[in-house]
């Protein structure tokens, strides 16, 4: 077996060392009806690299690849260009086969990895600190909430109807386990957010109200109101960016007042993969710093006064403070985090800015395109790459004969809204920088069809 | 421009001030290939990147009014020097592919190539999560391959794929007992974690609301059965029992113990942390188990990545099966793959206790599992065991002359080898052979856990690495602890030859410095 070094020989030796006949009496505390005599029943034999690449190809020729057709699915995954040198830099094999940083002084490399991406986060978010990443935007946002749940000392959670179903879904589990308080309606396709409402709802029993920007439909909305009515209540603010390149063409949510900031990463450097694994990105003011889960780097000295850099903080971790720790959070996603700081570092603002703007500029002109057929109409006033569009039909129907014809037209709110009839005709377009006029004609062409 | 005291951009003529020092001195402070590296935001710049894009159409904004006006700062530079960048911070790492990495617990071993490459195939890497069930067709194909390969190397019904990592799957799976038991009407409170178990085992019963009780271990360093029994209630919702348990062994009484916490109406979680010790050779599901998470990058060799991603599938028995989360896959008759979403969920899976994250887990991390399990097959797995138990004996007996080894007379351990600072010199420290075993060009054995022994030190060679390796990990390791019983001052200094001396984790603590922030003397520093 190819991955196994050792030689029947070795085996010999190293038993005889042992003071072991065979290899099962290192197994006699196993009771003996427990041991297996031999290999699995009904499961295959090992196979050499030819053969399981065969297999594996097969199974992945049976999908539509985004990249081989017309694409516009978002809503929560983007599918962005991400430049070769990135994917070399993360299959590195000191990055790609290192542990946690635990022992900093032969993990500098991960370690200052992570301070790069924790300042790089912070700044585009426009929060003071962040932390070293989470499993991924919806986990972070659910983290977000209880995170509030511990600075504010009280359970009532405001969730925006903007806010991704699936974050929502989320929550919802988690608080019937935790007790918290959710308040939570579905969206309504209107060009208004649902800010006016959220105002409205926020009292002295809110521990946090949590916003998605731009929200599931695409919409773009002032944070700065909520911001400034849940401060006089003593809320926080919870920011969602499931989008992080529309930080390149919009104000920040930390600038705009949001206590927390949470967002899925995954735009930035990180693949579709079928949604995992992602990056989740979490940010917060400096004074909330200590409630604060997951696995922070910070700067300090080594025994000579270089500086380096260490895990910090760990006395709210798991390993250090068992039950009463912040998160049962262990891993988190460190590879990933090195793919959205690479990207990150070739972007720099200049380049973030430009991919931002022409991510606007392509879907501004796809919304007028596709508004302009007969029986779709456009919900968004404001968007950045992404729209939705109210069509004359069901969505849901529409989408899959699409696909058929090998068009994947963007993601229905049927699919995300089963329950939700008045929602049915809503389809979710993105439009990023990897969409071509091309492929938005070829859209719009087949969308006429399906709706004459 | 390089780094020196104070962590800052420092005058390259500082280097040169290195008192106690009688090494020849270098005008830039590195060492031939140890190369200090300054952070991005001292070498980029904002109107600098790495990319070349095309123009954006000319458009109105329609960005509600909310154009960003301020600046991010962050720097972007070139290609070329981003790549030097990051290659060069890359050699101040350790990792398997350097060297032998026996951190007990967390089963460090080769990550093959061909994981990687399946990953990347377009078919698995460039496809959306929302894409229509029938254009990703192979995609759950994928899923539930390696959901068949998991059932049936644990004896379980079936598993939850979408937790994320580990801790994740501790999650689902103690929230498949609270449902299972809320579901019956069941109000239980307690849940028994022994003292030996990971961090993450206290801490995740108590995010999922219950009370965390020790179990007591006996002198053998396993679960006191009898004590256990008495413990047992209508209060106790279940037990968390890692086997093989962290103290490298593996727990005789675990089918026992399953039967007593059934008898008493609770349920059996197993973290499956340590699996790599028993694939094909035990199924948990023959001892009793109700759920346990399978840590892909564990076993099943999927990378480590410098800390995450992980994935953390979930096995669970027919009791707590009905309970797992959403969505998952099903496989109709015709070999159609159908997806079960909070949709369908109401005929399918009515009792699920609901979504743990967005989308269906790590499939990047399914795809290179699957990829390693297909190679190994059920013969290879079954080697990959015995060859990760045979190693770790061979390091129990071959340093347990030198080192005490706390339950090495019970007999023999299972993937891991538990040693204690019994013996060592006054004032000398398992954390000091730790940093000695740097110095020996090896990553350090896990340190201070289990907690149930003094000074422990977990020692976990995985099967992946050839005798020789071994011989020679044994030689260092045998030559520094002998160096920790004599007193060797020199050790409470090391590494004294890594990239950084030891770090003042305190001073980290005391003045959290999380982000970088452009210091007052900057521009001058940097001329």
């Amino acid at each position: 077996m190819r991955y196994l070094p050792l030689t029947p020989d070795d085996r010999q030796s190293m038993l005889a060392k042992i003071g072991a006949q065979s290899v099962d009496d290192l197994f006699v505390d196993v009771p003996e009806e427990a041991r297996l005599t031999g290999p699995i029943h009904g499961l295959p034999m090992h196979a050499g690299e030819m053969a399981v690449e065969a297999h594996m190809k097969a199974l992945a020729k049976k999908n539509h690849a985004a990249g081989d057709m017309p694409f516009f699915l978002g809503a929560g995954a983007y599918r962005h260009h991400v430049p070769a040198s990135v994917d070399h830099i993360i299959q590195r094999g000191e990055f790609l086969t290192a542990y946690t940083p635990y022992q900093p002084e032969i993990a500098q490399g991960t370690l200052q990895t992570l301070f790069e991406f924790q300042t790089q986060v912070a700044r585009l978010f426009g929060v003071d600190v962040a932390n070293a990443s989470m499993y991924d935007g919806s986990t972070a946002c659910w983290e977000a909430i209880t995170m509030a749940r511990r600075v504010t000392k009280r359970s009532k959670a405001i969730l925006s109807s903007g806010l991704h179903p699936h974050y929502v879904s989320v929550a919802k589990t988690m608080a019937k386990f935790t007790k918290d308080n959710l308040s939570y309606d579905a969206p309504t396709l209107d060009a208004a957010t649902d800010g006016k409402s959220l105002l409205d709802q926020i009292d002295d029993d809110t521990s946090c109200v949590v916003v998605q920007y731009p929200d599931i439909l695409g919409r773009i909305a002032d944070l700065s109101e909520l911001a400034a009515k849940a401060k006089t209540h003593k809320a926080l603010l919870i920011a969602v960016v499931t989008e992080p390149v529309a930080l390149g063409a919009i104000t920040s949510p930390g600038e705009m007042g949001a206590d927390i900031v949470v967002g899925e990463g995954q735009s930035i450097g990180v693949g579709l993969q079928f949604g995992g694994p992602y990056v989740g990105l979490f940010g917060c003011k400096e004074k909330y710093l200590r409630q604060m889960p997951g696995r922070l780097c910070g700067e300090t000295v080594d025994a000579e006064g270089k500086r380096g850099f260490v895990l910090t903080l760990s006395t709210r971790e798991q390993h250090i403070r068992r039950e009463k720790a912040t998160s049962n959070i262990c891993t988190n996603s460190g590879l990933c985090a090195l793919a959205f700081t690479a990207h990150m570092t070739l972007l720099g603002e200049k380049g973030l800015r430009q991919l931002a703007m022409l991510n606007h500029g392509k879907a501004v002109q796809a919304a007028d395109r596709l508004s302009a057929i007969p029986g779709v109409k456009l919900v968004n006033k404001s968007f950045f790459n992404e729209f939705t569009l109210v069509l004359d039909k069901d969505a849901r129907p529409i989408v899959r004969a699409l696909a058929d014809q090998r068009i994947l037209a963007g993601v229905s709110l049927g699919r995300l809204y089963p329950q939700e009839d008045a929602l049915a005709h809503g389809l979710i377009v993105a439009v990023t920088e990897t969409v071509s006029d091309d492929d938005v004609e070829a859209l719009a062409t087949a969308l006429e069809g399906a709706l004459a | 421009m390089n780094m020196l005291s104070e962590g800052r951009p420092t005058k390259q003529e500082d280097n040169l001030i290195m008192p106690d020092s009688t090494e020849p001195k270098t005008f830039t402070g590195n060492r031939a290939l140890m190369v200090d590296e300054p952070l991005i935001f001292e070498i980029g710049s904002p109107d600098r990147s790495g990319v070349d894009l095309p123009e954006a159409p000319e458009v109105e904004s329609r960005l509600g009014g909310l154009d960003r006006k301020t600046p991010i700062a962050v720097p972007g530079i070139s290609e070329a020097e981003m790549v030097r960048h990051y290659t060069r911070l890359s050699r101040q790492n350790y990792a398997i592919d350097v060297g032998l990495f026996p951190l007990g617990s967390c089963t460090m071993k080769h990550n093959p190539r061909l994981n990687e490459k399946m990953a990347r195939l377009k078919g698995f890497a460039d496809i959306h999560p929302l894409q229509p069930v029938e254009s990703v067709q192979g995609a759950l194909g994928v899923i539930n391959e390696l959901a068949v390969w998991l059932i049936k190397l644990t004896g379980m019904h079936g598993v939850a794929m979408t937790p994320k990592a580990g801790a994740h799957g501790e999650l689902c799976g103690i929230l498949c007992i609270r449902a299972a038991l809320e579901a019956r009407g069941d109000a239980r409170e307690v849940i028994l974690v022994p003292e030996s178990a990971h961090g993450t085992n206290p801490a995740t019963a108590a995010f999922a609301g219950y009370k965390v009780e020790d179990i007591p271990a006996n002198s053998d360093g396993r679960v006191d059965l009898e004590a256990l029994k008495k413990r047992l209630g209508p209060d106790v919702a279940g037990v968390m029992i890692t086997n093989p348990n962290t103290c490298g062994l593996f727990e005789p009484d675990m089918k026992a113990i399953s039967d007593a916490v059934h008898a008493a109406g609770g349920f059996v979680y197993c973290d499956g942390a340590n699996f790599n010790a028993i694939v094909g050779k035990v199924r948990p599901g023959d001892l009793g188990v109700d759920a346990m998470h399978i840590n892909l990058h564990k076993t099943f060799s999927t990378p480590h990545g410098g800390g995450g991603p992980g994935s953390g599938p979930v096995v669970l028995s027919e009791a707590l099966s009905p309970y797992g989360p959403l969505p998952f896959t099903a496989r109709d008759a015709d070999g159609h793959f159908r997806l079960i979403e909070e949709e369908t969920a109401d005929e399918d899976h009515p009792d699920s206790f609901g979504r743990m994250s967005a989308f269906h887990g790590q499939m990047g991390m399914f795809t290179r599992a699957l990829t390693y399990i297909l190679s190994h097959g059920a013969d290879g797995l079954k080697q990959v065991a015995e060859d990760a138990v045979l190693n770790a004996n061979y390091i129990l007996r071959s340093l347990e002359d030198i080192l005490d080894a706390p339950f090495a007379k019970s007999g023999p351990c299972m993937h891991e080898a538990l040693f204690s600072d019994k013996g060592f010199a006054n004032g000398l420290t398992t954390l000091d052979l730790a940093k000695g075993m740097i110095d020996e060009g090896y990553h350090p054995m896990t340190m201070y856990f289990p907690l149930v022994v003094h000074g422990a030190m977990l020692v976990e060679p995985t099967e992946t690495e050839s005798k020789a390796a071994i011989d020679q990990f044994i030689g260092a390791f045998r030559s520094v602890a002998g160096r920790a019983k004599a007193g060797d001052e020199l050790l409470k200094t090391a590494p004294h030859f890594a990239p950084r001396h030891r770090l003042d984790e305190t001073q980290a603590a005391r003045k959290p410095v999380l982000v970088w922030t452009e210091p007052e003397d900057f521009a001058e520093a940097a001329e």
